[in-house]
């Protein structure tokens, strides 16, 4: 079986895999970051987004193998030690969450919608950006409201990161 | 935190999110074990056919296989099949007719996703790999998907034991009145109305994870459940893979429910059942097409629905008959679906004087139907605003007047269907909601839109629903297997912290925080300081479950139950502690105090001394300060309220947009107004789903083609407003808390709001669920010429 090797928040990870190991099931299975959630077998549902060398992608749709040499952050890797990401907070504070199985993807992918089109968003963009997501429970309604103040949190404490082109 | 910031009413921001938030939420499918390996299920892929042999040499040789199971060995081993557990008798006197539903098919598959073997392996890519190589050879039938062709003669029968595929054939009401009512009727309204048939989909799908201790000779299953001890009851009592003693059920974090995650699963039975057959742990976790295919899908009636009225707009009388497709086999609660829970309901928030019901449930090569969020209420809420709509356009009356003109005013009120609500204020929820969505302002905004070519329509409902289930004695005589209670148990630790058992399960709720807002409010102690247990059958004793917004109505009830007794055995302790009589402790804040003296003593030091046995003689005081309770309801709640949509269809397109929402619900007392409100938006967003979106479709052979998120329409973020929610309150009567009960509102009241605005928008009632671009660009046209002509 190949060797793959990536930095996953922060730390050198390496295994040995099948090579149709998926990005999710090394991140899950071999390094036990239980965190990124499997919602469906189609690319649809975004419960596995994690970000590959800065940009949201859906683990469920990467070999591990194409990730080697790769950086990846996971839900587990946001927030710095103790201290919460603004966006993390923000779902809290906005009750962004309910059963909690789709937040760590909509986490990931709402920190990438900053990155990209900064902190200053508006409900239509945050809708239009977060369609790659489902929740089943919230509606959206709150959701929507914790990226909003989410993105002006990040903003404020200037953390946001332009994504590599 | 202050008490008071954290006590009953207030928005309290949830003690559960900080593992959630940072990916340390432990879900069901996240928990290994030493030494485990996995399950797969291969499913039939025809919807009706008979087994005619399974080869399994070459899959059992491949690589990583561990064993190859089959309904033969199951049965071998006498292990029971799954139950339904409420008995319907139709009109006849004859008991339901129900087929066995073995955990896994012997002789026959009966809808494609019928589990046919598992492959235990060591990965579930060599497990995928084995299944592939099993080589069944199936006998094909020919199958039927839709129930009232299933009913016809001739058609394919599902099980021997239901001729015509009739499982019963069910009445409620009185009949010769409804039909007296509607001779001497003015205005009669009649309506042909498809409630589609959904897929629940919670984002985590189901999964088990199974470990037989050799040891001790018991089982542990982890498993995706909302109600652990209920499954813990089906396993033993009526599968008999166990005695309760040694079957631990563990209910983890769980991704969300909405009522397929009541049931008892073949899935369940087989993992435990082999974990012993292997004696190592077995891990099963579904795909999503698997999910779509196997969870119980929810609603699927077809109903002929008729309302009698007078001249002056007055409702007279309701008649239905309702066709409701069971599926391939009876579900675990699917009976109560279409009768108890459906019929009840449908005098709505009217003052209606007969009505009359009556259901065919009928067996189909289709996944069985279950409860799903409102489960059978969604369905009577559509049928009779629906009809109300419909009459107030035929009658000439504006909808909101009609309604009022039909409203019950005095409480208590029997229906003609059995309810009898206890309390409520219809005119003060739909007067609200009317001032929120400006619907005096609606003609304008109407004729605004027209001018840029759009069609807008405004939509009412105005529904109620029978919560808080449910009264043993009522459920009792009428079928249900089981009493409808909710258990807790308060335990106050020495050092003055409470956790508090409670055989609820939250599975996105928020138990772990409204929960605690109560204990902290009654103990008068912060709320850091209390722990809620929820979800393990070895924690918690004797549990129901969540489904059917009972939590709050039965089981906090239970918990204040337990409160109650605490709070007594506590004053005997202040008591003793303070030396005075029992008699004249007052209890208030967190302090026990002698009444008119400035001695007190806190909670803290009561807890403490309760087990400072040699302080006290325990022969006259019994140690310890833990108190459990069971609490039976004296009367289901009935939540109620008014959502009106407001939405704009394009006529070149279909297109729909909904571009106001307004909910007004009464809940009665609210224990935490942020996380009733978001309750209702995803009850919201599940409706208009319904109504827009979700639609099940089956092919003439009984292939599900809306097997995936590709061709199954989730409601989307873009799809969705904002919602503007408010609530009114009329606390209840018939629980200690006042609460009625918030979870499902939102999924019952909107398909009929969605439905009404967008018959009101392009003129005529025949919109389908969902209502696709495509449908509603037929009625458009359908309308033309009658456009054409104004």
């Amino acid at each position: 079986m190949p060797t793959v090797s990536m930095i996953v928040n922060g730390r050198e990870a390496s295994a040995n895999v099948d090579p149709r190991t998926l990005l999710v099931q090394f991140l899950r299975e071999k390094l036990r970051l239980t965190g990124t959630h499997i919602g469906c077998d189609t690319s649809q549902c975004g419960a596995c987004v994690v970000h590959l060398d800065g940009k949201a992608v859906k683990s469920c749709t990467v070999l591990a193998l194409t990730a080697n040499g790769s950086v990846v952050t996971t839900i587990e890797g946001l927030a710095n030690g103790d201290q919460l990401h603004p966006m993390q907070e923000a779902f809290r504070e906005h009750h962004g969450l309910q059963c909690g199985f789709c937040t760590p993807g909509m986490i990931m992918s709402a920190v990438d919608i900053v990155n990209r089109r900064g902190g200053d968003l508006d409900e239509k963009t945050i809708r239009e950006d977060l369609e790659g997501n489902i929740c089943r429970c919230t509606g959206y309604h709150n959701i929507v409201k914790a990226v909003e103040a989410g993105a002006r949190a990040m903003a404020a404490k200037g953390e946001i990161r332009q994504a590599a082109e | 935190m202050a008490v008071k910031e954290s006590g009953i009413g207030a928005s309290v921001r949830r003690r559960e999110d900080f593992r959630f938030i940072t990916g340390r939420g432990q879900y069901t499918d996240d928990i290994s074990r030493p030494g485990q390996v996995v399950a797969y299920f291969l499913r039939s892929p025809y919807a009706h056919a008979t087994i005619k042999s399974i080869d399994m040499a070459a899959a059992k040789k491949m690589p990583g296989v561990v064993e190859i199971f089959t309904g033969e060995d199951i049965a071998a081993d006498k292990v029971g099949g799954l139950i339904c557990g409420w008995m319907i008798h139709s009109q006849d006197g004859t008991p339901m007719k129900a087929g066995p539903h073995p955990a896994l098919a012997v002789g026959k598959v009966r809808y494609v996703g019928d589990h046919v073997a598992v492959v235990v392996a060591e990965t579930l890519a060599e497990a995928r790999d084995a299944a592939e190589a099993i080589n069944v050879d199936y006998g094909v039938l020919p199958a039927v998907t839709d129930p009232a062709k299933a009913l016809g003669s001739g058609a394919p029968e599902v099980h021997a034991e239901a001729p015509d595929n009739r499982i019963f054939n069910w009445h409620l009401g009185d009949k010769a009145a409804t039909d007296a009512a509607f001779a001497g009727a003015k205005h009669v309204v009649t309506l042909d109305i498809v409630n589609n048939r959904l897929v629940p989909n919670p984002m985590e799908a189901r999964a088990a994870v199974a470990e037989y201790d050799a040891g001790t000779e018991g089982f542990t299953l982890w498993t995706t459940s909302q109600n652990p001890h209920v499954i813990r009851l089906i396993l033993s009592a009526f599968v008999g893979l166990a005695p309760e003693h040694k079957l631990r059920v563990i209910a983890p974090d769980v991704g969300g429910g909405f009522g397929s995650k009541i049931f008892c699963y073949a899935e369940e039975v087989v993992c435990v059942w082999a974990s012993k057959k292997i004696r190592r742990p077995i891990k099963w976790a579904s795909d999503r097409t698997e999910a779509f295919l196997s969870d119980a899908h929810g609603r699927d009636h077809a109903t002929k629905a008729e309302l009698a009225v007078d001249a002056g707009g007055r409702i007279l009388a309701l008649r239905a008959h309702t066709i409701a497709n069971i599926g391939a086999y009876m579900s675990t609660f699917s009976s109560s679906v279409p009768t108890y829970l459906y019929a009840t309901l449908l005098s709505g928030q009217y003052a209606i004087p007969a009505i009359s019901c009556t259901v065919d449930a009928v067996y189909t090569n289709t996944t069985p139907v279950d409860a799903y969020r409102g489960a059978g209420r969604p369905e009577a809420t559509f049928v009779v605003e629906r009809l109300v709509e419909v009459a107030a356009r035929q009658v000439g009356l504006d909808p909101a007047e009609f309604r009022r003109r039909n409203f019950i005013r005095q409480f208590p009120h029997q229906t003609p269907v059995i309810m009898n609500y206890d309390i409520g204020d219809y005119e003060a929820s739909l007067k609200k909601a009317m001032e929120i969505a400006d619907t005096a302002g609606f003609p304008k905004r109407k004729a605004e839109a027209a001018r840029r070519g759009k069609l807008r329509g405004l939509g009412y409902s105005a529904y109620i629903e029978a919560c808080g289930i449910a009264p043993s004695q009522a459920v009792g005589s009428l079928g249900a297997g089981v009493g409808l209670w909710e258990s807790a148990e308060v335990r106050v630790n020495p050092v003055g912290t409470v956790e508090v058992l409670t055989g609820s399960h939250s599975h996105g709720q928020g138990h772990e925080t409204t929960f605690a807002q109560l204990v902290a409010d009654r103990l008068g102690i912060p709320i850091e300081n209390v722990s809620i247990v929820h979800g393990d059958t070895d924690k918690v004793q004797f549990g129901m479950g969540t489904y059917g917004s009972r939590s709050g109505a039965v089981g906090m009830s239970a918990i204040a139950k337990a409160l109650d007794k605490v709070e007594a055995k506590a004053k005997k302790v202040a008591a003793h502690v303070l030396e005075a009589a029992e008699g004249d402790i007052e209890f208030k804040d967190g302090k026990f105090t002698v009444s008119g003296t400035d001695k007190s003593v806190d909670f803290g030091t009561v807890a403490l001394n309760a087990y400072i046995a040699h302080k006290f003689n325990p022969q006259e005081l019994e140690p310890g300060l833990k108190e459990g309770a069971f609490y039976d309801p004296q009367n289901f709640t009935f939540p109620a309220g008014c959502h009106i949509c407001e939405i704009e269809v394009d006529p070149e397109t279909g297109q729909s947009e909904i571009v106001k929402w307004t909910a007004v619900d009464d809940f009665g007392v609210l224990i935490n107004p942020m996380i009733v409100h978001g309750q209702v938006h995803g009850g919201i967003a599940q409706g208009v789903g319904q109504a827009l979106f979700e639609g099940t479709r089956y092919d003439e052979s009984g292939q599900l083609l809306t097997a995936s998120f590709n061709d199954y329409a989730m409601p989307r973020s873009s799809d969705l407003p904002s919602f503007a929610v408010d609530t009114t309150e009329t606390k209840c009567p018939s629980n200690p808390l006042g609460i009625k009960g918030c979870g499902e509102a939102g999924a019952i009241a909107s398909p009929a709001a969605v439905i009404n605005a967008l018959t009101d928008a392009v003129g005529h009632e025949n919109v389908p669920m969902p209502a696709s671009a495509h449908a509603l660009w037929r009625a458009v046209q359908a309308m033309k010429p009658a456009r054409a002509a104004e």
